[in-house]
């Protein structure tokens, strides 16, 4: 019944419905109802992990070394529990940032390097060909050992076998027309492929339930139960051994190396990579797949062991390669439809892989490697070509086959030497040449481009003479001299006894020293400096924390013209076009048109571009629309220290706030004083004016009068005339006062400063009013006086104080009665000079007012029937004059018990300091007014 | 939830438990003859631990959801 | 018939020379310096017209009108402020306050008659 038109059928079969299923897929998420938006999918579709290495080969692992198959899947339960520090964080950081695989994420990290991207890309598709190979030789094994039924016929080596009756290529090129069905049917922006992960989701249920249904026949069908088969198993003592594992340090060390290694792969690997963070619909899906993914490979491995063992009891002295347990089983039972099943599953596994890997590969080798060459190359024009969407899908398509075919070469070259785990650790090993530039570039800033490009050269330099070359020299495609002597014959250079260290299985020693290189030249060279501008920039977008929200990433701006035909040409117009308008609305605008020219349009663009053809093109195609200006080094500050730069800030702001509001409250106050000294001046002014008036009113008037009358009696014409001639003296003295008012004010008066006897200018003042004290009967007395009182003072300004006090108190004082006494005496600091009346008196609210200009008539009227005569400016004057010698001047005063204006000077040294005398001068008789005024 | 610190946390230590759990020198306990209810008491172990610690993962990540 | 006069001012050689220009004219003339003063006159002189100084001391021209006006024995009585301040706003006070005309320092001898004689006239 098993002929080979069945198995082929049903291999079609089974192909067709899963392509149907990723078909419908497509449909459903178009039509915007996703099939996969579900956590349980996104768990099952992780399950593209175990592939034909599981549904085979670890049968084949238990039966040669026991429980050594396990730790390949204790390492992903490791992970998984490490979810939440590094699988959550991944899946943020290339959503945020468009990653389409595992080099877009090393470039992009690494300041967007498409030299970065390019290695990673080298490396992974050097890497995993061994392990597609391994796919393709499961599959074509399973096919020739199924086709071979009833009998039990171990397939021949594949290099003996005719290129053309191989079945291992035609199952390569199968594989390749269904990747590029799933995966290159149609350009998506975000590189992601729902149908795909639909039909990865059922492959991974059907490759469990037929690894399943073999377990349970094997254990309950041949066996009665595991119990059974464990105790058959004891009493051989060569399937005995299976029982424990080696107990020796050796072996504990591979088994711990196979947990790390497989904890990395699990998310390293480029198809875990994209089913894991690129295919991830929704980040909320990862708490349900960190359990269910485990328990997936729990169950997977769950009969492992029994099988393994069942397998050596029944075929016991290696006729039947351990391998294909799963399938001979069934089959030496004549179990045709659960063998039928069982290869399904195996094709389920290899499919699966092979699908996601190489459309991961071939995601990568078009974004990282062939566009950012042809972008560079002027003669093919491309970087002005009009839509380049075909192109890459084209180029994608090529770089399936491609793959497929290079693993199919591996196949046939080095395929026979290796059981199937150990084709895939050499993958493993490969990938984990990631885990130092991905981990250490989500968790530390300091790496930089150049540390990545060493650490990950040298890793995969070391990779390639360790594990890569002896697995070509024992397949004898290389002379395999140099594995046992060492290239050049030098002993320490033997590629699995690198520099003498022994004691190791290949795989750990390959780790060791590759790992070992990588992470200390990935270090060590990145700390060779700090990292640059985009680096910097880069580094805090993936690193995190709270400063990464606000970082800029274009520091210029471009329009929707320049931009939605770049992306146009990458994406179809139409799709372009639709995520414009997508994120238009997301901005709350209406419409594209209204999309401002702005960073944030530019970044979008870019994000959206990166999608289809990776960040590093990306930017570099962006960057041909946008002149970047170049980022500054403080703006590498901010963006490095964003956080304390925003808090200076504000701490700055806050300065300036308050600086701003004392400056304002000074300007208010000096405003106000303006307005006060404007409001002054026009008093003054209008004072001024008003005492200008008043003698040139009467002097008008009595003119007009004798004018118009000229008979006008002689006794009433001299008394007019003699009217006019004191109101002209009047006014030329108030003229004359002002003027020397304003200059003193203005700081523009003449000062002829000398050493002046204060007691001379007593003396001399009181001389030249003698007449007129004797004129109104008032008594002037010296008390003191005595020459020697030395002042810095100008002689005439002195003397013009001292006549103006003299007058005042002549004018207060009662004809007859009166009496002023003037006082001088010194202390060791200055001189002091009083002038006393017994006049009036001054009321206390006014004896700072007097001071003021013009400040006569209502203050002191209380006090007297008649205006007082005078301009209102002889204290104001006397006391400028005064104070510009650094002297004081006031009034003391009782009202009614007459007046005493004080003033003092400092005293100039050397001069004696004798204590004056009293001394006594009487006035008398008639005369006219003097200048100066009571103020 | 994963982003929840505690929940984070949580996992971070069963995966400390699973490295001491997988790893010499607690497996060379087991690694020995005789047997546990029929079966080797290496692989019972390394069965048995496996469950638990899924077990425990799906407890921290699903208690917390809702 | 003769008008009475009442002359308000603080400075005695302008109020000299409007006695002198006032009798003249033959009005019967009546003499105050301050404020205070000037209320009592006009209460005790009845004048037909005052002819009101602004600046004096213990109460301004502008108080003393405020009162006269307040007084409806003296309502009729014209008034003619005198000030030496020219200022535009000082000229709307006392008009406002119910002077009937106002006059600035120094004036015309011939126009404050003519003022005078129509005023009263």
């Amino acid at each position: 019944m098993l002929q080979g038109w069945v198995i082929v059928l049903a291999s079609f079969l089974y192909l067709g419905i899963l392509f149907a299923i990723a078909w419908y897929a497509d449909r459903r998420a178009d039509v915007g109802r996703s099939l996969i938006a579900n956590p349980v999918v996104y768990a099952l579709s992780l399950g593209v992990y175990c592939t034909t290495w599981t549904f085979y080969g670890s049968v084949g692992r238990a039966a040669a070394s026991g429980i050594g198959f396990l730790p390949i899947y204790l390492g992903p339960t490791l992970l998984f529990a490490l979810a939440g520090f590094i699988l959550h964080k991944m899946i943020r950081v290339a959503k945020t940032n468009r990653i389409t695989s595992i080099a877009d994420f090393v470039a992009s990290r690494y300041g967007k390097s498409q030299l970065l991207g390019g290695l990673v890309t080298v490396i992974a598709v050097v890497g995993v060909i061994p392990y597609i190979a391994l796919q393709l030789k499961a599959v074509s094994n399973s096919f020739a050992i199924l086709a071979s039924y009833p009998e039990i016929i171990m397939p021949a080596t594949a290099g003996a076998v005719p290129l053309l009756q191989d079945s291992a290529l035609y199952v390569a090129m199968i594989l390749a027309a269904f990747t590029i069905l799933f995966g290159t049917r149609h350009l998506d922006a975000t590189e992601r492929h729902e149908g795909m992960v639909a039909a990865i989701a059922v492959e991974s249920v059907v490759k469990l339930v037929a690894f399943l249904a073999v377990g349970i026949f094997v254990v309950w069908g041949m066996h009665d139960g595991v119990g059974d088969i464990f105790a058959q198993a004891a009493t051989v003592p060569e399937v005995a051994r299976r029982l424990a594992t080696a107990d020796s340090p050796a072996a504990y060390g591979t088994w711990g190396t196979l947990i790390f290694l497989s904890l990395f792969a699990s998310l390293l690997l480029p198809r875990q990579f994209q089913i894991a963070v690129v295919e991830n619909v929704d980040a909320s899906h990862l708490s349900r797949a960190v359990w269910m993914f485990p328990l997936y490979l729990f169950l997977i491995n769950l009969f492992v062991l029994p099988v393994a063992l069942a397998g050596m009891l029944h075929f016991p002295g290696g006729a039947v390669d351990a391998d294909t347990f799963v399938l001979t089983l069934p089959m030496a039972r004549q179990q045709e439809a659960l063998a039928l099943f069982v290869y399904i599953g195996g094709l389920s596994a290899a499919t699966g892989m092979v699908i996601v890997e190489t459309i991961a590969l071939s995601t990568m080798v078009c974004n990282d490697l062939v566009m950012p060459l042809l972008l560079r190359l002027p003669m093919l024009g491309l970087a002005a070509h009009a839509d380049l969407s075909g192109l890459l899908l084209e180029i994608r398509r090529w770089a399936i086959v491609i793959i497929l075919g290079l693993g199919y070469l591996y196949f046939r070259v080095a395929g026979e030497a290796y059981a199937l785990v150990s084709i895939g650790l050499i993958s493993f090993a490969a990938v984990a040449q990631f885990a130092p530039v991905v981990i250490g570039g989500l968790f530390w800033k300091g790496g930089t481009r150049d540390g990545a490009l060493a650490g990950l050269a040298a890793g995969f330099v070391l990779w390639v003479y360790t594990l890569l070359l002896p697995s070509f020299a024992k397949s004898g495609w290389l002379p395999d001299g140099f594995i046992a002597h060492g290239l050049f014959g030098i002993e320490l250079l033997r590629p699995q006894h690198l520099f003498g260290l022994t004691g190791l299985d290949e795989i750990t020693h390959c780790l060791v020293w590759s790992l070992l290189a990588n992470l200390g030249a990935y270090i060590g060279v990145s700390l060779q400096r700090v990292p640059n501008v985009r680096e910097a920039r880069q580094a805090t977008l993936f690193v995190g924390g709270a400063e990464a929200a606000g970082i800029p990433g274009w520091h210029s701006t471009a329009g929707v013209g320049d931009l939605l035909p770049l992306a146009g040409r990458f994406l179809g117009l139409a799709r372009a076009q639709e995520a414009f308008a997508r994120h238009a609305q997301q901005r709350g605008l209406r419409g594209i048109t209204e999309l401002p020219a702005d960073a944030r349009l530019v970044s979008f663009a870019e994000t959206l571009l990166a999608g289809a053809i990776g960040s590093a093109s990306a930017r570099v195609m962006v960057a041909s629309v946008v002149k970047e200006e170049p980022l500054g080094i403080d703006e590498v500050m901010n963006i490095l220290d964003e956080a304390s730069q925003v808090r200076a800030y504000t701490r700055e702001l806050e300065q300036k706030s308050r600086e701003l509001t004392r400056a304002t409250a000074e300007l208010r106050e000096a405003n106000a004083r303006l307005r006060e000294l404007d409001r002054m001046k026009d008093d003054f002014i209008s004072t001024v004016t008003h005492e200008l008036r008043t003698p040139l009113t009467s002097i008008r008037a009595f003119s007009e009068m004798l004018q118009e009358d000229p008979k006008i009696d002689l006794a009433q014409r001299t008394r007019f005339v003699g009217i006019i001639v004191s109101e002209t003296v009047r006014l030329s003295r108030l003229i004359n006062q002002i003027l020397d008012l304003a200059k003193l004010e203005s700081g523009r008066a003449e000062w002829t400063v000398a050493a002046v006897d204060v007691a001379e200018v007593i003396h001399e003042a009181a001389e030249s009013l003698t007449v007129l004290f004797a004129e109104k009967h008032v008594t002037l007395e010296f008390d003191g006086c005595e020459a020697g009182l030395i002042v810095l003072a100008d002689r005439d300004r002195l003397m013009q104080v001292m006549v103006n006090l003299l007058s005042n108190a002549l004018k207060f004082v009662p004809a007859g009665s009166g009496r002023v006494t003037v006082g001088a005496d010194g202390t060791a600091n200055e001189v002091r000079v009083r002038v006393v009346d017994n006049g009036p008196g001054i009321q206390v609210q006014d004896q700072e007012v007097i001071f003021d200009k013009f400040h006569q008539g209502a203050a002191t009227t209380d006090v007297l029937t008649d205006k007082p005569q005078g301009t209102g400016l002889g204290l104001p004057i006397s006391r400028q004059i005064i104070e510009y010698f650094n002297g004081r001047l006031w009034v003391e005063s009782t009202p009614g018990a007459g007046a005493g204006f004080v003033f003092t000077l400092p005293r100039q040294a050397g001069d004696n300091g004798k204590v004056p005398q009293g001394d006594t001068v009487p006035g008398g008789g008639r005369g006219h007014k003097l200048p100066g005024g009571n103020s | 939830m994963i982003r929840s610190r505690l929940t984070a946390q949580r996992l971070a230590f069963l995966f400390l438990l699973g490295c001491f759990f997988f790893n010499y020198p607690l497996l060379s306990v087991f690694n020995r003859g005789g047997d546990f209810f029929g079966l080797p008491p290496l692989y019972a172990w390394l069965m048995g631990s496996w469950l638990a610690l899924i077990a425990q993962m799906a407890w921290v990540v699903e208690s917390r959801s809702d | 018939m003769s008008y009475r006069i009442l002359i308000v001012d603080d400075e005695p050689n302008i109020v000299i020379s409007l006695e002198y220009l006032m009798k003249k004219e033959g009005f019967q003339i009546a003499v105050a310096t301050d404020g205070e003063a000037a209320l009592q006159q006009a209460s005790s002189f009845l004048p037909d017209l005052i002819l009101l100084d602004i600046m004096m001391p213990k109460k301004s021209g502008f108080e003393v009108c405020q009162a006269l006006r307040a007084n409806p024995a003296l309502a009729a009585v014209k008034i003619i402020m005198l000030t030496a301040k020219g200022r535009e706003t000082e000229v709307a006070k006392g008009l406002a306050l119910g002077a009937d005309a106002y006059i600035t320092k120094p004036f015309s001898t011939k126009d404050l008659v003519v003022q005078i004689k129509s005023l009263l006239g």
